[in-house]
């Protein structure tokens, strides 16, 4: 398969999980597009449905009237997604960390720490409905010493 | 064997009831809702059951089956029963790590691991 170099692109959906999956697929075919490896394709799955279902739950609060807003730059040495919501945003910092004796049996918190775990950068803007995520291809630089 | 279609498949072995997820992806809220309504009719054929929960043909799953998880080992755990987990791969094993849920959750390699470790 012939690797892009680039592929930009946006798309606005309806804020449901079924008309979310055509985009998210989309997605991950471009990725795989630019030479990622699968590990890298996991996190980035991993990290873009936690992203969709805390856009399309918790931020629209599943009014399939509302949309969510996908925009994406991929390259052979990054993946850059933002997402946003039509909701009124949240506090990251106010999420409850599900990782503490307290939270472990309780739900919330678990997307956001996987979208951590599995991106480079994960960051909110100040109102809380758009989130901004980066991974860098891990086998990029050996790539780069093959050419 | 009961087939559950399309979410699991149902074994009964000595004194536990063995459910293997069919699904290669559980991802979002019919998925888990389907598995809820396959898993937790088995938790009401006797007073105490001991549940297998293979992942042996799971690929990828959301943090949605985390919660689902953890519901099923409170309804067990109250009933004096036991719950493992077994088959799970190493991406999705490591889902747990990071939630810290290997903690909370007794996994093992395979079914005959988890089946052996039954009390």
């Amino acid at each position: 398969m012939v690797e892009r170099d680039l592929v930009q692109k946006s798309r606005v959906v309806a804020s449901c999980i079924s008309a979310i999956e055509p985009t998210c697929r989309e997605l991950l075919d471009d990725v795989k597009s630019c030479g990622f490896d699968e590990d890298d394709v996991f996190g980035i799955h991993l990290a873009l449905e936690e992203a969709f279902v805390n856009a399309v739950k918790h931020g629209n609060k599943a009014d399939k009237h509302k949309s969510v807003s996908v925009e994406y730059v991929i390259t052979p040495a990054k993946v850059d997604i933002s997402i946003s919501d039509e909701g009124a945003g949240f506090t990251p910092e106010d999420v409850p960390d599900p990782r503490s004796e307290e939270n472990l049996y309780k739900s919330g918190g678990r997307g956001l720490l996987l979208m951590r775990a599995h991106m480079d950068v994960v960051e909110h803007n100040d109102k809380g409905n758009r989130v901004h995520m980066i991974k860098y291809r891990a086998n990029a630089e050996f790539d780069e010493v093959k050419e | 064997m009961d087939q559950i279609r399309p979410k699991i498949e149902v074994e009964y072995v000595q004194h536990a009831a063995i459910a293997t997820l069919t699904d290669e992806k559980i991802l979002d809220e019919s998925d888990i809702r389907g598995l809820d309504e396959s898993i937790m009719p088995l938790l009401e054929t006797s007073p105490s059951v001991n549940l297998v929960l293979d992942f042996s043909n799971v690929k990828f799953l959301s943090s949605a089956v985390l919660g689902l998880l953890i519901r099923i080992s409170r309804k067990i755990y109250e009933s004096q029963g036991q719950f493992k987990l077994c088959g799970i791969n190493p991406k999705i094993q490591e889902i747990f790590r990071i939630t810290r849920l290997d903690r909370v959750f007794d996994i093992h390699e395979d079914r005959y691991d988890a089946v052996q470790s039954l009390d």
